[in-house]
Formats: C-alpha cells, sequence, structure tokens
C-alpha cells in the first residue's frame, strides 16, 4: 500500500488506529495507533527514546534519522505503520554494553560534537555509509550526509571524525 | 595586572542594543534552598540578595557555598548559571574551577542554569562566558580553596604560607603530613568557612600556570551526547505528560475573533485552553494534540490587519523592506552619533568622495533545536524545564506572567540544543505552563520549525550609508556611517581617520528582532570592510596595504598580517581571474580580533558563487580551551558563508513565505570549504569570549573576492548580483 507524506493523514480520526510490531534495538514493541503517526513520535512519546530528534518534520535535516533494517531513514517523515514489523536501530541501541560503536567513538575523539543536537543523525547516517561505502571518498561522505544540518557549523570536525571511523572500522575487519 | 583587568571587565555593563539584554551578571534569590546534587548529598544554599531588588554585578556578593559544594569523596559540584548549547561553558567553567581548587577537571560536577541551585551569572550572551563568568568561578574557587588551606593550617597549627595544594591534596612542606578534601569535607568546620562571601579581589593563577585552563578538555557529558543519554529540553518526560500545540495567527498582527472549542473538547483525553489570544490543545501525544488544534484552528476567524509595529502603514514585504527602513530612520533610543574632526569639511576637501549604501536581510538563526518546554505543577509552584539562555529571566517571567511570586517557579535548562543568540526568551515555557495549569498534568511543549521561523525573532535586517573621502595621496581622511536599524555592535571603524561621524539609528521593523551571534557587527562589518575596499579601490591600493595604512591596532595588524601570509596573499592576488577571486577582511568586536582570506569560484553561467577556501586568523587573548575555540571558529565561517550567500527571511503580507529548511537555505556538507584557522595565544592580556566574532570577517571577504574576479561590487547579503550571470 502506498503511504503518502504524513500530514496528509489529519482525517479528524476517521481512520482506525492500527496495531504494529517493531523490533526497536533487539525489542519488540507492539505500539497501536494512528497508522499515519510519525515514527519519530511513536520512538519519543511511546518508548521514550529521545535519541532521535525533530528538526523540521519534513525530512530535510536529518535530525531524526534511525537505521530501518539497517537502511538510513528519516523518521519523521515515515509512519509507523511503514515500519511494521521492521528492525530499528537508534543512537540508544548502537553501544553494545559499555563499549561504543567505533563512529560514536569517532565522534567523540575528534570532539565533533558542539550543541550535539544533530550528533544521533549524524552518527546513524555515518554508520550507513559506511556499511554502503566502508571507504569512502570525501566526495562519497559528502554526498551521503549532506541531507543531515549541522547548524552549529561543526561540519569540519564531523568529517574528521567519518574519516576517522572509516580507517578505523576497516582496521577492525582486517585484524 | 592582568586580574585587576579582569576585576574591572567584570564590573562593565554588557554591551545592548536592538535586543533587550539587562546587564546584571550576578543576582541571587532570596530564599534557602535545599537541594539534593550530584553526589546525593544534602546541601544548603543561603542566597542573599531578592529578585527585583538591586543587583550585584560581580561576584562580590555571593558566598563561596552559593558557588559550590565540596563533597565528601572528593568531588566538588560547581554551580552556575550559565547555560550550554554548544558553545563550549561547560567545559571551561569546569576547567576554571579545576583550576583554582588545584584538582583534575574529572573531580569537577558542573551544575548549570538551574534556578533553584544556581547563583544568576546573567544571560548566556554576548560572549561574557570568557571575560565574566570564567573569572566569578575561579575567584569562587580560589576562596574555597584558600580557606581549605586554612582550615588544615589551623588543624596542623601551622602557618597557611607552610602548606602545598596539589591534586585536592594539601601537605605540609616541612612534615609532609596530608589532609585531602575529601578529609576536610567531613569536617563541620566547612560549611561555616564557605559561608564567607567571595572577596574580589582573591589571587588567581597566572596564565603561565595554567595546568587545566589552556588544554583541550572535552565536554563533559559527550558521552552522554554519542549515545543519546543526554536529555535536551524537548526530550524531558515528566509522569503523566501531555504534548502541546499553540494556535497560531495566520499572520503578524492578526487577532483572533472567534473560535469554536466544542469539537476538540470532545475528543478523548484532549485539554483545550483558549484565554483571550491565546488557544491551546494538550493531549497524550503530539499527533493527537496537533489533530485537536487542527479541529479548533478551523474554526477559528481572524481579523488580519497587518501592520507595523509603529503603525506606520501595512506590513512591507522583504522586496521593499530596506526603502521601508530608510523612510522610517530614526535616531536610537540608546545611540547617539559619535563624531571626530569634521566629516562635511574633508568631504568637501577631499580628492575622491565615495558615496554607497549597503543591504542586509534579516535572517534567523535556526538552532537545530526549536524553542521546547516541559512546565509542570504542584502545589502551586511552577516547574519549567526549557531551552533558553537565561534561566532566571525565565523564572521571572513566568512569575509575573501568573502573578506568583518567584521563589515558586523553577526554571532549569538542560544542555540545549543550539541558540546563536536566538533563545533569549522564553515562550514555550509560558505556553507549556499555561496548558499545564489548565490540565492539571505536565505538558511539554515542542515548537515546529515553522513555528520556530515565524514566531521567534530573527538578525535585524540594515541599511547602512556609508561616504568616505581620499585625500590626493589615496588616503583616508572622511568616514561618514549610519546603520539604520542593525544597531551599533562594531560600528566604531578601528581604522586611523581623522574625520568620522558614526550612528547607529532605529527604525520601524516589521518583524521581531533581536540578537544573533556577534549582534550588529556581520551587519556593520560586512558594510565597513566592503567599503574599505571600494576605498582601497579608488585609491588604486592593494586591499591589504590599504588597511594597513590606515591601522594603528596592533592586534588587528597582527591577525591580518598572520592570515595573509598564510594565505599568501601577494602571490594569490596576482592570480585572480575572472571566474577566481580572492578577497579579505579584518574586524574586532567584544575584545578579540579576527581576520579572513577567501577564495571564490565564480560560475558565470549560472551566476553563482562557491567558496573554496577560509583562511582566518583570531586572537581573544589567552586561550582557555583550544579544541573548543577551533569548533567555535570553524563553526562560525561556516556559519558566516550561509548568511553571506543565501540566508534571508522572505515575508510578505504579515507571512513568512520561507519557513522552512526548503525555502532557507543553511550551509550543509556540500558547502564545506578548505579551512585554515589560525589561533594566536595572546598571554598578556585578559581572556576574552571566542564564538561571536570570527563571524563577522566572512561577508565582506567573499564580497570582496567577488569584487576581485569579476569586478562587481555586491553591497547586499546575502551576496547575489543577476550581474554575475553572463548569458
Amino acid at each position: 500500500m502506498h503511504i503518502g507524506p504524513v500530514n496528509l493523514w489529519f482525517d479528524g480520526g476517521s481512520i482506525m488506529d492500527v496495531t504494529v510490531t517493531l523490533t526497536v534495538n533487539g525489542i519488540e514493541r507492539t505500539i497501536t495507533t494512528h497508522p499515519a503517526r510519525p515514527l519519530l513520535d511513536v520512538l519519543r512519546e511511546e518508548l521514550h527514546l529521545t535519541g532521535a530528534k525533530y528538526g523540521c518534520g519534513e525530512g530535510r535535516c536529518g535530525a531524526c534519522t534511525v537505521l530501518m533494517d539497517g537502511r538510513q531513514t528519516l523518521s519523521c517523515v515515515t509512519p509507523v505503520a511503514m515500519a511494521d514489523k521492521k528492525t530499528i536501530t537508534t543512537i540508544e541501541g548502537l553501544a553494545r554494553g559499555d563499549s561504543l560503536h567505533p563512529v560514536q567513538q569517532a565522534f567523540l575523539d575528534e570532539g565533533a560534537i558542539q550543541c550535539g543536537y544533530c550528533t544521533p543523525g549524524m552518527i546513524l547516517s555515518t554508520v550507513a555509509l559506511l556499511k554502503n561505502s566502508p571507504q569512502p571518498t570525501d566526495e562519497q561522505i559528502t554526498e551521503w550526509m549532506n541531507g543531515n544540518i549541522c547548524r552549529c557549523n561543526g561540519y569540519t570536525k564531523i568529517l574528521n571524525a567519518i574519516r576517522r571511523a572509516a580507517t578505523q572500522i576497516t582496521e577492525v575487519k582486517i585484524s | 595586572m592582568i586580574e585587576d583587568t579582569i576585576a574591572k571587565e567584570m564590573l562593565k555593563p554588557h554591551r545592548s542594543e536592538s535586543v533587550e539584554e539587562p546587564n546584571s551578571e550576578i543576582k541571587l534569590s532570596r530564599r534557602t534552598f535545599v537541594q539534593m546534587l550530584g553526589t546525593g548529598l544534602l546541601i544548603t544554599v543561603t542566597q542573599g540578595v531578592s529578585l527585583g531588588q538591586q543587583r550585584s554585578r560581580s561576584g562580590q556578593s555571593i558566598t563561596v557555598a552559593a558557588r559550590l559544594h565540596l563533597n565528601e569523596d572528593g568531588t566538588i559540584t560547581v554551580m552556575t548559571g550559565k547555560v550550554e548549547e554548544g558553545q563550549g561553558p561547560r567545559a571551561q567553567l569546569t576547567q576554571a574551577a579545576a583550576e583554582e581548587l588545584r584538582v583534575t577537571v574529572d573531580r569537577i560536577h558542573l551544575v548549570m542554569a538551574d534556578t533553584a541551585l544556581v547563583p544568576d551569572d546573567g544571560i548566556t550572551a554576548g560572549s561574557r562566558t570568557t571575560p565574566s563568568t570564567v573569572p566569578a568561578v575561579r575567584q569562587g574557587a580560589a576562596t574555597a580553596r584558600e580557606l581549605l588551606t586554612r582550615l588544615a593550617a589551623e588543624q596542623w597549627k601551622v602557618d597557611s604560607s607552610a602548606l602545598n595544594v596539589h591534586n585536592g591534596t594539601i601537605t605540609n612542606r616541612t612534615t609532609k603530613k596530608t589532609i585531602t578534601y575529601a578529609d576536610l569535607a567531613k569536617s563541620k568546620d566547612v560549611a561555616g568557612a564557605f559561608k564567607q562571601t567571595i572577596p574580589s579581589d582573591v589571587t588567581v593563577t597566572p596564565v603561565n600556570q595554567w595546568e587545566a585552563l589552556g588544554t583541550s578538555v572535552p565536554r563533559p557529558n559527550s558521552r552522554d551526547i554519542v549515545t543519546g543519554a543526554h536529555h535536551y529540553p524537548s526530550d524531558i518526560v515528566r509522569p503523566n505528560m501531555l504534548y502541546g500545540k499553540i494556535l497560531r495567527p495566520p499572520s503578524y498582527g492578526a487577532t483572533l475573533e472567534s473560535i469554536e472549542l466544542s469539537e476538540a473538547k470532545a475528543m478523548k483525553d484532549v485539554v483545550v485552553v483558549r484565554d483571550g489570544q491565546f488557544v491551546g490543545c494538550a493531549a497524550p501525544s503530539s499527533f493527537r494534540a496537533a489533530a485537536a488544534l487542527e479541529a479548533v484552528a478551523k474554526t477559528a476567524s481572524w481579523k488580519t490587519v497587518p501592520s507595523t509595529s509603529l503603525g506606520t502603514g501595512p506590513h512591507p514585504s522583504s522586496r521593499e523592506i530596506f526603502s521601508h527602513l530608510k523612510k522610517n530612520a530614526r535616531l536610537g533610543g540608546r545611540t547617539t552619533p559619535s563624531t571626530r574632526g569634521s566629516v562635511d569639511k574633508a568631504l568637501a576637501e577631499a580628492s575622491k568622495v565615495l558615496i554607497e549604501t549597503y543591504e542586509v536581510a534579516y535572517i534567523q538563526h535556526t538552532p537545530m533545536e526549536p524553542r521546547a518546554a516541559v512546565a509542570e505543577w504542584t502545589d502551586g509552584k511552577l516547574t519549567v524545564w526549557t531551552g533558553i539562555d537565561w534561566p532566571q529571566r525565565a523564572q521571572r517571567d513566568l512569575a509575573q506572567t501568573f502573578q506568583i511570586p518567584a521563589e515558586r517557579v523553577r526554571a532549569i535548562v538542560p544542555d540545549m540544543g543550539g541558540g546563536f543568540g536566538g533563545k533569549h526568551s522564553g515562550e514555550a515555557a509560558e505556553e507549556a505552563a499555561r496548558l499545564a495549569k489548565a490540565a492539571g498534568r505536565p505538558v511539554a511543549v515542542h515548537w515546529t520549525r515553522a513555528e520556530e521561523f515565524t514566531w521567534a525573532y530573527f538578525r535585524p535586517a540594515a541599511v547602512i550609508e556609508c561616504k568616505g573621502g581620499l585625500d590626493a595621496n589615496g588616503s583616508l581622511i572622511a568616514w561618514d556611517f549610519t546603520n539604520i536599524n542593525a544597531g551599533g555592535a562594531a560600528i566604531d571603524t578601528p581604522y586611523n581617520i581623522a574625520n568620522t561621524k558614526i550612528l547607529s539609528a532605529g527604525s520601524d521593523s516589521p518583524l521581531r528582532q533581536g540578537a544573533y551571534r556577534c549582534l550588529a557587527a556581520t551587519a556593520n562589518n560586512f558594510a565597513r570592510e566592503s567599503f574599505m575596499d571600494e576605498l582601497a579601490a579608488a585609491a588604486g591600493t592593494d586591499p591589504l596595504a590599504f588597511r594597513l595604512a590606515h591601522l594603528d591596532n596592533p592586534r588587528i595588524r597582527t591577525v591580518l598580517e598572520t592570515v595573509a601570509g598564510h594565505f599568501d596573499w601577494p602571490a594569490r592576488r596576482k592570480k585572480v581571474t575572472p571566474e577566481l577571486g580572492v578577497g579579505l577582511a579584518c574586524g574586532t568586536e567584544k575584545n578579540s580580533v579576527v581576520a579572513a582570506c577567501v577564495e571564490v569560484g565564480i560560475d558565470r553561467k549560472k551566476g553563482e558563487i562557491k567558496v573554496h577556501q577560509v583562511c582566518e586568523a583570531f586572537e581573544c587573548g589567552p586561550i582557555q580551551n583550544p579544541a573548543n575555540l577551533l569548533s567555535q571558529v570553524q563553526g562560525c565561517i561556516i556559519m558566516g558563508l550561509g548568511a553571506a550567500l543565501r540566508e534571508e527571511m522572505q515575508f510578505e503580507d504579515g507571512k513568512i513565505l520561507n519557513a522552512s529548511f526548503a525555502g532557507y537555505l543553511v550551509p550543509r556538507f556540500e558547502d564545506v570549504p578548505k579551512i585554515d584557522v589560525h589561533l594566536l595565544n595572546k598571554t598578556d592580556i585578559p581572556s576574552a569570549g571566542g564564538g561571536e566574532t570570527p563571524i563577522i570577517a566572512i561577508a565582506p571577504a567573499i564580497a570582496n573576492a567577488v569584487f576581485a574576479a569579476t569586478g562587481v561590487r555586491i553591497r547586499s547579503m546575502p551576496i547575489r548580483d543577476g550581474r554575475l550571470k553572463q548569458s
């Protein structure tokens, strides 16, 4: 079924709630809600996973980025019905216990954080990038990451963090 | 002496202009707060000056206990009213306390921006944390260290001068006996000693002995940022909380005439509030709150008479804004023209006179996190968690709105998602509090991006009129500079000119305007440094040589010469083509100095400007955190590119036409140029803040580079011109 932009689904309550089942950060969750409700709202307001952020509500800033079945996904424009039976990874699910994901570690090591509000989206976009292109060129990084806005404009250090993460992930695989 | 200068600097009110920025640095609320802090210890902070009474502007009137608390595990809780929004005070103030307490930074736990716990350190703005709050924290920490040393000396019956303090341990140099802060924390004497007021003349560690300051300490909670564990204002969840949405007028100045609430009120678990012009809905999810608001919004009847704030006529559009501002120019309330020599006489005698007008558009800060708040009423007391630059302002404003004593309001500002001068006001907190009061439950209000773009405030637009006169030798002898509407930051010329007249005039702003990163300095420096380039061209002189010939300020000369050297200015200037230009600009504001060289490429088919490289030198005294300062300078450079090339509010009939990232184009990865930053560490003056001034050289350097390449002088910001396009 085709599901259009979320804002077309304000319907005065005529559409019935649906029950969706998602696996979020390894835990299966069942939610009954309006099918057009943004995945971002469900994560934040029902599951209290507030790591994914609202930045624009129209998929133009990347702050809400999560991984859905491993793919970079803008959760603010993803109706929750589209996430049914999908596996979602949010920033809260990226580390393994106390051990940070190499991309998280690279952002820390490079000090690639100012206010940090864009950081979860930046990190998850980077994870998806490196899955697709383990050793991206700068042009590939720019193209892939261009949907993620940092208003502190800390792009220089974020680029350094992405390059560092690429190196480290490659090294881990080799060793 | 440096420290004397710091103390004097602290007493100065900080600069205010078109946005109201009260200049209190420290003020305290009267009541005694008893709170549980990080380590679980009960502390009592007795505070001295009541709200609304005379405010102290230095650290003199607060006690050591109001600034810090010694915990029994040897850690120290330090309290500040400053707000972390990405600019770095959490690390910097932690370093400041660690430096004077002689402990490592991991021993400091910094509590920020909670009116129940912290002293009022003034608004987080104007680059004031470094020159005001860092010294205040250092003086508090140094006093605490001296008091602790004195307690040890009393226990050992020796003179304090016989003791050393290192890493939180006090050592008797003779007997080698030691006692730690943790040991002393257990003694009752500490609480008594910390009731002492922090003296203003306490000696702090000189720059050449810094151990914690001057190092690249990372933001202490950065791990929580990368794991998503940190809760921003919009992430706060309270038990039983509802999500609220507020009805907005269709245009500025529109008033609500009638509305029907019944349909929304019939919705399950929905609370609907109308109080005059205020209408809001709260529901268990923001999706349902939005649906309820849709239901009431469609019944609203509005009287839409968009007009200007002065009622001078209909609301002008962004196309006619500059003529509107010029037509309504008037002397500002707080500014008078400053003059030197006689500009009129010098212009009459000049060999060449240039008269030009520059225009600067309204832009917005667009922090990643729009305004957000959670409000909770308990027993007539209000607690809010919100994103604002000054928690005590939120406290004061809420107390006034709800007609309750300020003591019954607690405002907490969790480290928030950006501000850049755009979060001086606390609308979301008031909206959340109104809804929460009616609902009898906590309510969160999260502004949408469109709301932030429309109902927050803007960097002022400006019309800047410049006249300059050159004598027969090509020296600048007359300078007449009037900024209409934007304000007076960095309006004074740093150049050595015998006859000057400088004026910041007010006007009738159709948009709500306020502070922005470096205030009006972005506009004033754009016009000044562009016009200096025009005058250099008129004089037939190289822009660098022309500036240096009129520049006495040794700090600006140093950054200018440094950046020109690194950029290889003379050689690069010779390589300019119609498609490739280089430009430079410099400036000073907030006691720091900056200079930048840029290289731009111009696509003459599309008429587009692409910035290839920015080389910038910046100096703000002794550098307190090099990595953070680098982040601030890099961020200023790229933020400056956005304002220089693309950002502009478009409006018509009292409506914002581009209230979205689709129509308001901020810098993205693809816009990032090659950036070379040169931070100069000047250790013989006090440290100044570094998060603002680095932005002011970018736009004029780009305009100057475009002129160098194309001969087209663009006197507007954003820098765009149809003449760049050649078919």
